[in-house]
C-alpha cells in the first residue's frame, strides 16, 4: 500500500510540475471549453426570463450557478481519451508501459489527478470572472461543499473507468470513432451537460439513473447548487462509489482478456 | 483563370483521394446524424418550455440550425483541413515545398485539401433548411434567394479569412491548436439567434469571429429580416477581412525562413 501511495504522489508531483509550465496553453484550452456552458447559460436564462423568471425549477441566477460549477466539473471530467488509446496501441506506445512493474492504468490515474490540481488552481480566477459577469445565486452550506469536494474527485474516477473501458475496445478494432461519438452523444444528453436533468422529460430522467453519466457530471454540480437533502447527497455519493467499484472490476476483467490479444503494431 | 483551373485540379485530386476511403462515408453519415439529433433535442427542449426565443419561433430557429450545419460542413470540407495542414507545415518547415511552386502562395495553401464526405453535412443542412422553410410556409422569392446565396458566400469568405488570420499567427507562435479549439467553441454559439447574447459577447462574436455574420445573415435573408444596409455592411466587412487576412499572411511569409526542410 505504501509503495502505491509513494508512486502516486511522485507521479502527481511530476505532472503538476509539467503542466505548470504551460499555463497559457492550459488557459486557452479552458477558455475554449467555457464557450459551451456560456451558450447554454444564455439560452436558458433567456427562456427563464420569458417564462416569468423560472423554468424547470431554475432562475437565471441558478442557471448561472449551475453552468459556472459545470466548468469545474467538466475540467475534472477530462481524462485520457479513447482516441488516445487508439494511438497508444497503433503506435506501440503501450509496449513501453507494459515493461514497467506496475499496472499502466495507475500511471494514467496519477498523471491526470496531478493535472487536476493545476486545473483547479487555474479555474479559480476564471470562475471569479464568470461570477462577476453572470451573477450566480449560490449559497452552499458547509456540508454541501464537503460533499462537492468528494463528488468531483469521484466523478473523475468514474469517467476514468468508463473512458478506459471504451478506449480498450481499440484492442480489437481500430475503427472506433463512430462508437466514441455515440458514447459522447449519450453522455451529453444523459449527464446533465446539455441542460440540468430536471429540464428533461420524466422518462429520460429515470433512464439516466441507470447510467454512470449523471453521477460523473450532473450529480456533483447539483450537490453544490441544488439544495439537495442529506439523504439524496448520501445516495449520490453511494452511487458514485458503486460505479467506481463496478468500473474497476470491469476494467480489470477486460484488461486481462485484452492484453492477451495485444501485439504491438509498431514501436 | 489559371487560379481557377489549379483549384479545380486540386479539388479533383482531393475527391479521388477520398474515394479510397469509402467506409468513412458511413462514419460521416453517422456523425452527421448524431450531431443533428442532439441539435434537435436541444431545440425541442427549449421550445418545450417557451414558444419563442429572443423573438425567433421554432421553425425559424430550425432554419438557423440548417444554415449552421451547412456552413459547418463547408468549413470542415474545405477550410479547416487546409488551415490545419498549413499550421502543421509551418511548424515542420515543409511549407517550403508549397512556396517554391510558381503560383500564388495564398491560393495554393487554400485549395490543397478537400474532405468530400463532409458533403453529407452540407446536404443535411439544405434538407433541414427546406423542412424549416416549408413549416414557415415560405414562398420562393427571388430577392431572398439571392440574398441568402450571397450571404452564404460572404459568410464562408469571412470564416475563411478569419481562419487564415489565426493560422498565420503560427508564423510567430508555434502552438495555435488551442486557438482552433476556441473557434469551435465560439462557432457553436451560432446555433442560436445572436440577439440573445449579452452585448460584450455579441460584439465579440461579430467582430472577432465572424460567426454572427456567417450564420445569422443567411438566416435573416430567408426569414425576411435582412435589410439592405446590413447586406452592404456585410459586404464591406467581408472585403476588409479578406484583405486584412491576406496582409497578415504575407507579413508572416516574409518572416518565414523554413524550419528544417
Amino acid at each position: 500500500m505504501k509503495r502505491y501511495i509513494d508512486i502516486y504522489l511522485s507521479m502527481m508531483k511530476l505532472s503538476i510540475l509539467e503542466q505548470w509550465q504551460y499555463p497559457l496553453a492550459n488557459y486557452f484550452y479552458m477558455i475554449g471549453m467555457i464557450a459551451e456552458p456560456v451558450i447554454y447559460m444564455v439560452v436558458w436564462s433567456t427562456v427563464a426570463m420569458q417564462q416569468g423568471g423560472m423554468v424547470g425549477g431554475y432562475t437565471p441566477g441558478e442557471f448561472a450557478a449551475y453552468y459556472i460549477v459545470w466548468t469545474l466539473v467538466r475540467s475534472m471530467n477530462v481524462v485520457f481519451t479513447p482516441y488516445g488509446w487508439e494511438w497508444r496501441i497503433r503506435e506501440g506506445q503501450l509496449s513501453m508501459s507494459l515493461m514497467r512493474p506496475i499496472h499502466p492504468l495507475h500511471a494514467d490515474v496519477a498523471f491526470f489527478a496531478g493535472w487536476k490540481v493545476v486545473v483547479i488552481l487555474l479555474w479559480l480566477p476564471l470562475a471569479f470572472a464568470l461570477t462577476l459577469i453572470f451573477k450566480p445565486e449560490l449559497n452552499p452550506t458547509l456540508l454541501e461543499m464537503i460533499v462537492f469536494f468528494f463528488a468531483i474527485w469521484f466523478a473523475y474516477l468514474i469517467r476514468t473507468m468508463t473512458l478506459t473501458l471504451i478506449g480498450m475496445v481499440t484492442f480489437w478494432t481500430t475503427r472506433v470513432s463512430a462508437l466514441f461519438e455515440l458514447y459522447f452523444a449519450a453522455e451529453l444528453i444523459l449527464s446533465g451537460r446539455l441542460v440540468p436533468l430536471s429540464l428533461m422529460p420524466e422518462w429520460i430522467q429515470s433512464f439516466a439513473w441507470f447510467f454512470p453519466f449523471r453521477w460523473a457530471f450532473g450529480f456533483p454540480i447539483e450537490s453544490l447548487v441544488g439544495n439537495m437533502p442529506l439523504n439524496e447527497l448520501l445516495i449520490g455519493l453511494g452511487m458514485q462509489i458503486a460505479w467506481i467499484i463496478v468500473g474497476i472490476i470491469f476494467v480489470n476483467i477486460i484488461w486481462k482478456i485484452a492484453i492477451r490479444k495485444f501485439s504491438a503494431v509498431g514501436g | 483563370m489559371k487560379g481557377i483551373s489549379l483549384a479545380y485540379n486540386y479539388l479533383r485530386i482531393g475527391i479521388l483521394n477520398e474515394f479510397q476511403y469509402r467506409a468513412n462515408l458511413y462514419i460521416q453519415i453517422l456523425q452527421t446524424f448524431i450531431a443533428l439529433a442532439t441539435g434537435l433535442i436541444g431545440l425541442n427542449l427549449v421550445f418545450s418550455q417557451t414558444t419563442a426565443l429572443g423573438g425567433w419561433s421554432k421553425p425559424e430557429l430550425l432554419a438557423v440550425m440548417g444554415v449552421f450545419t451547412l456552413i459547418g460542413g463547408i468549413i470542415r470540407a474545405a477550410i479547416q483541413p487546409n488551415m490545419e495542414r498549413l499550421m502543421e507545415e509551418i511548424r515542420e518547415g515543409t511549407l517550403d515545398y508549397a512556396l517554391t511552386k510558381p503560383a500564388d502562395a495564398q491560393l495554393l495553401i487554400s485549395v490543397r485539401e478537400f474532405r468530400l464526405w463532409q458533403i453529407v453535412d452540407i446536404i443535411t443542412g439544405f434538407v433541414v433548411l427546406a423542412v424549416a422553410l416549408s413549416q414557415l410556409n415560405w414562398l420562393i422569392d427571388l430577392w431572398s434567394v439571392l440574398g441568402f446565396l450571397s450571404a452564404l458566400v460572404m459568410g464562408s469568405m469571412m470564416i475563411y479569412s478569419f481562419w487564415l488570420i489565426i493560422t498565420s499567427t503560427a508564423f510567430w507562435f508555434i502552438r495555435v491548436q488551442e486557438i482552433a479549439n476556441l473557434f469551435e467553441g465560439l462557432y457553436a454559439a451560432g446555433r442560436w439567434p445572436i440577439d440573445i447574447y449579452p452585448n460584450w459577447l455579441r460584439y465579440g462574436l461579430t467582430f472577432l469571429v465572424p460567426v454572427a455574420f456567417a450564420i445569422s445573415i443567411p438566416s435573416q435573408a430567408l426569414t425576411g429580416r435582412l435589410t439592405l444596409e446590413t447586406w452592404f455592411g456585410a459586404l464591406v466587412f467581408t472585403v476588409f477581412l479578406f484583405l486584412f487576412a491576406r496582409g497578415i499572411f504575407k507579413l508572416g511569409l516574409k518572416g518565414y525562413s523554413g524550419a528544417s526542410a
